[in-house]
């Protein structure tokens, strides 16, 4: 099973984009499953929804506390939120970033897949939307659900200009090996 | 043909209702139910529904809006969530008592206080003896499937009693994954049509419901309505078997036992939480402990039979509940098992508490409980006192 956990914040998607790795899952023909974490939320606080990929049907229901891939779609979460908690060993960052140089990365962690989403976002959309770059970034640093339907699902909610986005992250993203491991995945 | 959707579980009651095609629909939005509205408002809008959707400005109304609807003989719908069930005590109560087959979802949440809106049964269990059918379920497929079967088992001739589907805030309501949607056809092949005689508002056919009524007709009244209770687990299992054969989905009726044909040692579950209750299951059994699962389906009418038979001759058992009995310390599903049991040889019984209030109870946990079932069956004793399952993992 692969577990992941999204962290980002309220207004930034990342909701609608654990729902989307979900149907791409379901729609590749393996299971999938996902839930967001409700607090209190507003626009801006931290989010976080989780993941489970698998060959078989998922049967808990609860929090994803040991993710194989940790994805951050707004990295000013890092001053705020803990988001390599638990941690698997040999698991995958996804990051909006310019940059991980300053980001100090847990052992745990064997491969980085980073894109600078805001900056292409502000290219794309003239705002901050990074979420979509982000997930195409996640689509090809892990191959855990095909692209085709992750676009067709993306379209399908936030339309042709989303497409570019994800298409962006997706041929963009700069993936690395990090503390000495090979990422298995 | 069936076809599969990637949905929630509130969305997945909104389809299962949609294909049963109730006449009227009366809900008021409340948090983690409040989706499943925006479904049918949607429905409407988009013209695909053709039923009346009332917007009442409370619970109270929504109850009341239905047992009119239904008295006239329409089919009817709605769902409801914690202080809105609450609010609707009142009408909840006489919907039941006039036999009307109302299909009410309640997506469970905490009762306040403390302020929460997070799952949990506490809900829908503290009304446990207002006499509607209760049936809990696990997974989203089992919300679309039972809001289905409910309408064919409140409308059976020999039933005639609203039924609650009760399904976790959050961890189901929530949650999204992918769900057979039935073919609108064999829904409508699935379920008869709705035409009551019992109670019915018929200019053509007067009939005076409801009027001051004595002791001892109340009482034949309550005796009817027991018996009728009796009835459904009949219902309940034959229209499970029907459902299965015409859509390949089995339920087992009231009660799901997993891995119990050698078992010696038991978790009994309610809702949700089963799934990582499997989980732990499966890998006791790898280390050779024969321990299976009793997955309570029904809760009203009470599988008193099912659950004997299931707990027959077992070493130690424990009950996991979501939920809090006041003045008995234990959970609720924990005394409904004790009763039932109560003619069989005594055997360690224990009141597992947790996940309160959107409290996760993980896999770890359920481990947790399963180890504590094997050390009581070994020592013989127990505090008739719940025992807490903390989910320190989170914090």
């Amino acid at each position: 099973m692969k577990e992941i956990r999204i962290h980002g914040r309220g207004g930034q998607g990342a909701v609608t984009t654990s729902e989307i790795i979900v149907y791409a899952a379901v729609e590749d023909g393996k299971y999938g499953a996902c839930f967001p974490y409700f607090g209190f939320e507003k626009k801006g606080g931290p989010v976080s929804a989780f993941v489970r990929i698998d060959e078989n049907k998922i049967r808990e229901k609860n929090q994803v506390y040991n993710p194989n891939c940790v994805m951050v779609i707004d990295p000013t979460l890092l001053s705020s939120v803990d988001v390599f908690v638990g941690a698997k060993e040999e698991s995958i960052l996804v990051i909006n970033t310019k940059s991980i140089e300053d980001i100090e990365i847990p052992e745990n962690i064997t491969k980085v897949a980073y894109v600078d989403a805001n900056a292409a976002s502000m290219d794309i959309f003239g705002r901050l939307l990074p979420n979509t770059i982000v997930l195409g970034a996640f689509v090809k640093a892990t191959n855990w659900v095909s692209f085709d339907k992750v676009s067709e699902k993306t379209q399908a909610i936030w339309g042709p200009k989303n497409i570019e986005a994800l298409e962006y992250g997706y041929n963009n993203v700069v993936i690395v090996d990090v503390n000495g491991g090979v990422n298995r995945d | 043909m069936s076809k599969k959707q990637v949905l929630n579980g509130n969305h997945a009651a909104a389809i299962g209702a949609l294909l049963a095609k109730p006449d009227v629909v009366a809900a008021y939005p409340i948090t983690p139910q409040t989706p499943l509205v925006e479904y049918f408002s949607q429905y409407v809008a988009d013209g695909v529904m053709d039923s009346t959707i009332v917007e009442p400005e409370s619970e109270h109304s929504a109850m009341s809006v239905l047992t009119g609807a239904s008295l006239a003989g329409a089919r009817t719908f709605t769902a409801t969530s914690s202080q809105g069930l609450s609010l609707m005590f009142e009408p909840y109560f006489r919907a039941s008592t006039m036999r009307l087959p109302i299909v009410m979802n309640i997506v469970n949440r905490e009762m306040i206080s403390p302020q929460t809106v997070w799952g949990g049964p506490q809900d829908s269990l503290t009304v446990r003896d207002a006499g509607w059918l209760q049936i809990y379920v696990e997974d989203n497929q089992e919300i679309l499937d039972m809001n289905i079967q409910a309408f064919k088992i409140a409308e059976h001739k020999d039933v005639l009693l609203p039924i609650n589907i009760c399904y976790d805030g959050f961890y189901l309501s929530h949650m999204t994954e992918g769900v057979e949607v039935p073919d609108q056809e064999d829904v409508a092949n699935f379920i008869p049509p709705y035409k009551p005689t019992h109670v019915k508002l018929d200019p053509e056919t007067p009939m005076a419901v409801d009027p001051l009524t004595p002791g001892d007709y109340l009482q034949y009244y309550r005796e009817l309505h027991m018996e009728a209770m009796d009835n459904a687990k009949k219902v309940i299992k034959e229209v499970n078997d029907e459902f299965a054969a015409k859509f390949g989905r089995d339920y087992f009726g009231l009660v799901e036992p997993y891995k119990m044909e050698d078992a010696e040692y038991v978790l009994v579950t309610l809702g949700s939480l089963t799934g990582s209750a499997r989980i732990a299951v499966d890998l006791a059994r790898e280390k050779g402990v024969k321990v299976g699962l009793v997955k309570i389906r029904c809760l009203r009418p009470f599988p008193k039979d099912e659950i004997v038979e299931l707990l027959r001759d077992r070493k130690a058992i424990g009950v996991i509940d979501r939920n809090v009995s006041f003045g008995w310390h234990t959970g609720i599903v924990y005394q409904e098992i004790k009763s039932a049991t109560s003619t069989l040889e005594a055997v360690p019984t224990i009141p597992f508490v947790g996940g309160l209030g959107g409290e996760d109870l993980t896999t770890d946990l359920m481990s947790e409980a399963i180890e504590k079932v094997l050390e009581v069956a070994d020592n013989g004793s127990i505090e008739n006192k719940a025992y807490w399952l903390i989910n320190t993992k989170g914090r």
